[in-house]
């Protein structure tokens, strides 16, 4: 191998399903064969007709519903805030020097820890999950657009302004369609964040949801399900990133040429 | 009839943090005729970018005023093109869609921004790149549509920057029988930056030639060769009278630069 060589289209797919079932068959030696405990770690199978009783018999098809519209649901109203503060900070340095101090500041509060305070404030309803995950994407989201949007090539601005563009046409036409691919890559990344946020906030205070589910299992050992849950996260992310880059270079051809 | 007049512009750039500041241009004066094609000569770092750039509106003189057609120049504007030596093509943009950006945004019908740029486009010979990405294209493809791209506008005097700095010889020399074509046909008035002295008396009226910095116009020549003009003038004798004297006046400036530093 030599380093930095691209390796064909149709290897890259084979050595990445490789790893997959490398990593199940370590997993059933591992289990099947009787070298750890079924109590702690149960056996692919058994995580298998688990999460098929899971599905048919517990609607747990229902919790992951409720996860995914609460992820989705505190991620959009994240990102339909930050966005436009992220490109006013960027573009503006006023408006930058005023917020960016507390932006940062805030950014490090970890979501988690607000969890105690929110159902205080919220209960252990919708509302505080969705709030718990608002937390924890808005202020990375502001701080990461603003960057992006503040790092505009100085000759683009320069010669769209000797081609005649005004202040306003200049964020509408130059800053941000510039800036446009890599928002959309920042909003893939956040949204990975925010499935661990909301599943932190369903297990601590929660009647349904995917985390709900996990710390139900934990009481009974139920470790094939708990496994089973841990994998749907995984699944649903890695789906959703998919979906994301394939829409982003749909959307913006220009920025995957290379 | 478009004149400028570029009035005892300098141009001192702050210090900071205990550096001196820099002075980058001492008054130049120069008055520019309606058509005049004047390329800007000097060593790098004189200065001749600065006083381009304060034409165009995106740099502010210490002192002195610009300019165009008797009205004082107080920032950029569409009526003055200017053609940077980076690529400054929109990466999201057609070929096309960059050449209608400046029409778009004075609203021109869609007909007719159509028009002006299938016009432009066939001019600087980028038939069937239409709808290229800037990515796709090589470097002097990429100047070629900046070139087109200003020239939509119609704009009254055209900058340039060093535009084709970055291009390698040959695409170079296209290049400038490509602006000169195009110059004959249009008669645009052209301030032109650049440091290559063949580039300087093939394509101008007038040559202008900065001193060290901070830069002031120490030396003037009028380059009379007929238009159209063609390649071969560059090995005629005349041509090399002119590239002689340029020569000399640049050398001893380049020296003068490399003593102080």
């Amino acid at each position: 191998m030599k380093p930095l060589q691209p390796v064909s289209a149709g290897a890259r797919v084979v050595l990445g399903i490789a790893f997959f079932v490398l990593f199940f068959a370590a997993w059933a030696v591992a289990t099947l064969g009787g070298f750890v405990s079924k109590t702690f770690l149960a056996d692919p199978l058994t995580m298998l007709r688990d999460g098929t009783t899971l599905l048919l018999e517990h609607g747990f098809a229902h919790d992951i519903g409720m996860t995914m519209w609460r992820v989705v649901g505190g991620f959009l109203l994240a990102a339909a805030l930050a966005v436009p503060l992220g490109l006013a900070m960027g573009a503006y340095k006023a408006i930058e020097a005023l917020l960016e101090p507390f932006v940062s500041f805030a950014r490090y509060l970890p979501a988690s820890a607000f969890i105690p305070l929110l159902i205080l404030w919220a209960g252990i309803g919708e509302l505080q999950k969705l709030l718990v995950i608002f937390i924890g994407s808005f202020f990375q989201l502001v701080l990461m657009v603003a960057v992006v949007v503040g790092n505009t090539r100085r000759d683009l601005v320069e010669a769209a302004y000797t081609l005649g563009a005004s202040d306003r046409t200049l964020l509408t036409r130059v800053v941000l369609p510039n800036a446009a691919p890599e928002i959309a890559e920042i909003l893939r990344l956040v949204l990975g964040w925010a499935w661990t946020y909301v599943i932190v906030a369903e297990l601590i205070g929660s009647s349904s949801g995917i985390g709900h589910m996990i710390i139900d299992s934990q009481a009974l050992l139920a470790t094939g399900q708990m496994i089973f849950g841990i994998i749907i996260i995984g699944l649903i992310g890695l789906v959703t990133d998919f979906v994301f880059k394939a829409a982003n270079r749909r959307l913006f051809p220009w920025a995957a040429l290379r | 009839m478009a004149t400028l007049s570029i009035r005892e512009v300098s141009r001192t750039f702050p210090g900071g943090r205990g550096r001196a500041p820099t002075q980058a241009l001492s008054a130049c004066s120069l008055d520019v005729a309606d058509n005049d094609f004047i390329t800007i000569l000097g060593p790098s770092g004189c200065g001749k970018s600065t006083l381009l750039r304060i034409v165009a509106g995106l740099d502010v003189a210490s002192s002195g005023t610009v300019l165009l057609d008797g009205a004082p120049v107080a920032g950029p504007g569409a009526d003055r093109g200017m053609v940077f030596q980076s690529y400054t093509l929109f990466p999201w943009l057609t070929v096309r869609e960059n050449i209608c950006f400046g029409l778009r945004e004075q609203a021109v019908p869609a007909a007719r921004q159509a028009e002006i740029a299938a016009h432009f486009i066939a001019q600087v010979g980028l038939r069937g790149f239409e709808d290229h990405f800037p990515k796709m294209l090589s470097g002097g493809m990429q100047q070629r549509t900046a070139l087109a791209r200003a020239l939509a506008n119609d704009p009254k005097v055209l900058l340039m920057d060093e535009p084709f700095g970055a291009l390698d010889h040959q695409t170079r020399e296209l290049m400038q029988e490509l602006l000169l074509d195009i110059w004959e046909t249009h008669r645009k008035t052209v301030l032109f930056v650049t440091h290559d002295i063949d580039e300087a008396i093939f394509m101008a009226n007038r040559v202008v030639v900065m001193s060290a910095r901070p830069g002031r116009i120490k030396h003037e020549e009028t380059i009379g060769f007929a238009h159209p003009r063609d390649y071969r003038i560059k090995t005629s004798t005349d041509f090399a009278r002119h590239k002689a004297r340029l020569t000399d006046e640049i050398r001893v400036e380049t020296q003068r630069a490399a003593l102080a530093g």
